[in-house]
């Protein structure tokens, strides 16, 4: 079982629309993780049934029991995130900046605090219409740690894709180059970066592919959008063959992107023209690629 | 006036909007602009400005002073990220997952844990006429966002007046980053585009922006792409929608030079007139 993380670094690009598009070509082949938990998307052109869905835990949040609290203010005093603010006389824990580091609960006198559990979102397992399976979720507002509901929805879908024998595994990431990010690409069989030719996505493109580096995994690249900016498109073709990246495709600037989207669709249901030979063509290129390694 | 430029889903035009607003604004008034989005500071590509002031940011970390410690394990007993270990007769400290509470350092009898700075990542500052940009960046392979964004508006705050307008690029999503990005501000800008994604991530944008309590106002981008459902849920959740920035792959090709659209794109200037006149009603309303 190979897994494949499909990312962007810069927002926008195509990341989704193409991650969906490689799970309707590879079929029952294919296990879905949508790793992108802050945006979730993938639900949308997939159409998940949400047959499974639980809880999930991750974190704690303090909170001041009033009855037994002096006033001492030792609380607010080791806090080093201000999270605990004097409203109307009381000491009270503000919930969206408590780190849930415990501190405070320790250093309290009349143990006046304790710490919940913090329910960050909800996971589930659905069926889609590819005929397989989908590992999604959807997190709390305001939610921390969404690195490790990350990680939990991979894991999900890789005991899945073991017990059923799949070949592969999609993930759709996340944006930027932070805890999320990390959590989508360990353990990954080889990366797919979504860039497109502006002077943005060049910049993202090079910040996250540092971070792929420090993996060691191997990597290919799309570039979509490809005629918007024949220069920089040619400056992003520069940089994949100095850093032996595989260069996938050059896909054009097309509004069916957004068409198929709006009907629901990834682009190769949508569209019978050239992008979707461009996007078959694709996938065989990353099959390639990981069972060459 | 603080006002937070932000947007549930990645690639709607935030970063567009932001350093083509805070320039057009800056025609006249004082602006400054700050990226917050810390992962992916992408405004400085579209701001030429002279660079006046840079500094390394740092966050606070345990380091394990080995001679005085008598391995009591309270700092792995204290620590809820796991960032401290002890392991044998060593002392572990993992400095990617800790938070910075302090609770080993302050905690551990024998003072073995001083904290010690760790560069999390450098802030810019650059000026050109009216307007001042800030910009964060956080070190590849720095794991949290919140901290440094946290330092990048604390210098915004000490080294400009509240009468200044205050423009913040926060970091897409609706987790922690963003949170922190827009906490403080007066007023939210989600920037969304007519599609099926786009209307899904405005959605959490606006729940994430109604729990915190904020007024906001939604700009529609790439108008004329995809349908009239955002449209529709603007109306029904009775959100104002300051301008429409239509769809064109002449912005595109602009954008993807890094040059600013209003420039170049008339109608773009009017649209930027629309939501200027907003938020000045906005100041002047705070003002009375």
């Amino acid at each position: 079982m190979k897994e494949i993380v499909v990312i962007s670094g810069k927002g926008g690009t195509g990341k989704t629309s193409l991650a969906a598009s490689f799970a309707y070509l590879g079929g029952k082949d294919v296990v879905v993780a949508d790793c992108d938990v802050d945006a979730a998307d993938m639900h949308l052109l997939l159409q998940p049934d949400f047959a499974d869905s639980d809880d999930f835990y991750s974190g704690e949040l303090a909170y001041i029991h009033q009855n037994e609290c002096i006033q001492c203010g030792k609380c607010a005093d080791v806090c080093r995130f201000d999270a605990i603010p004097i409203i109307k006389g009381r000491y009270i824990v503000d919930p969206l900046s408590c780190e849930g580091c415990g501190y405070c609960a320790r250093v309290c006198p009349t143990d006046a605090i304790t710490n919940k559990d913090l329910n960050v979102g909800k996971w589930y397992i659905s069926n889609i219409k590819t005929g397989s399976i989908m590992v999604h979720a959807k997190l709390g507002i305001g939610a921390d740690n969404s690195g490790k509901l990350v990680a939990k929805v991979k894991s999900e879908a890789k005991d899945i894709a073991d017990e059923e024998q799949k070949d592969f595994i999609i993930v759709d990431g996340s944006p930027g180059v932070g805890c999320p990010v990390v959590s989508s690409l360990s353990g990954a069989s080889f990366v797919v970066l979504v860039t497109e030719p502006s002077v943005s996505g060049l910049h993202d493109l090079k910040r996250v592919y540092e971070l792929v580096k420090k993996f060691s995994i191997k990597a290919g690249c799309i570039i979509n959008k490809s005629d918007i900016n024949k220069k920089v498109t040619a400056e992003i073709e520069e940089f994949l063959k100095k850093e032996n990246i595989v260069h996938i495709v050059n896909l054009p600037y097309d509004e069916n992107f957004t068409k198929a989207m709006t009907n629901g669709q990834t682009i190769v249901e949508y569209s019978d023209n050239h992008l979707k030979d461009l996007i078959t063509d694709s996938w065989n290129t990353i099959k390639q690629n990981i069972n060459n390694k | 006036m603080k006002i937070a430029i932000a947007s549930g889903k990645g690639g709607t035009g935030k970063t567009t909007l932001s350093t083509n607003l805070a320039s057009f604004l800056a025609e006249e008034d004082e602006v400054v602009l700050t990226d917050l989005d810390v992962e992916e500071p992408n405004s400085g590509l579209f701001i030429k400005a002279d660079l006046v002031h840079k500094e390394d940011k740092f966050k606070m970390i345990p380091e394990w002073k080995e001679d005085e410690c008598i391995l009591c394990g309270n700092c792995q007993k204290v620590c809820n990220f796991h960032a401290v270990i002890q392991l044998g007769e060593m002392i572990m400290v993992f400095p990617e997952l800790c938070h910075g509470c302090y609770a080993c350092s302050e905690l551990c009898p024998t003072s073995s844990l001083p904290m010690i700075p760790k560069k999390m990542g450098a802030l810019k500052h650059f000026q050109k006429g009216n307007l001042s940009f800030i910009e964060s960046r956080l070190d590849i392979g720095e794991e949290q966002a919140v901290p440094l964004i946290a330092q990048t508006i604390r210098y915004v705050e000490e080294h400009f007046s509240k009468e200044v307008i205050r423009i913040f690029d926060s970091p897409p999503g609706t987790s922690c980053p963003v949170i922190e990005a827009t906490k403080d501000a007066d007023f939210i800008i989600l920037v969304t585009e007519p599609t099926p994604f786009g209307l899904h991530d405005l959605k959490l944008a606006v729940e994430t922006m109604k729990e915190l309590k904020k007024d906001m106002g939604v700009v529609v981008n790439r108008y004329g792409i995809g349908n009239d459902d955002v449209l529709q849920y603007c109306k029904e959740e009775q959100i104002p929608v300051l301008a429409k920035i239509p769809n064109s792959r002449r912005i595109a090709e602009i954008y993807s030079q890094g040059n600013l659209i209003y420039k170049e794109i008339p109608e773009v200037s009017v649209e930027l007139e629309n939501i200027t006149s907003h938020i000045k009603s906005l100041m002047e309303k705070s003002l009375s």
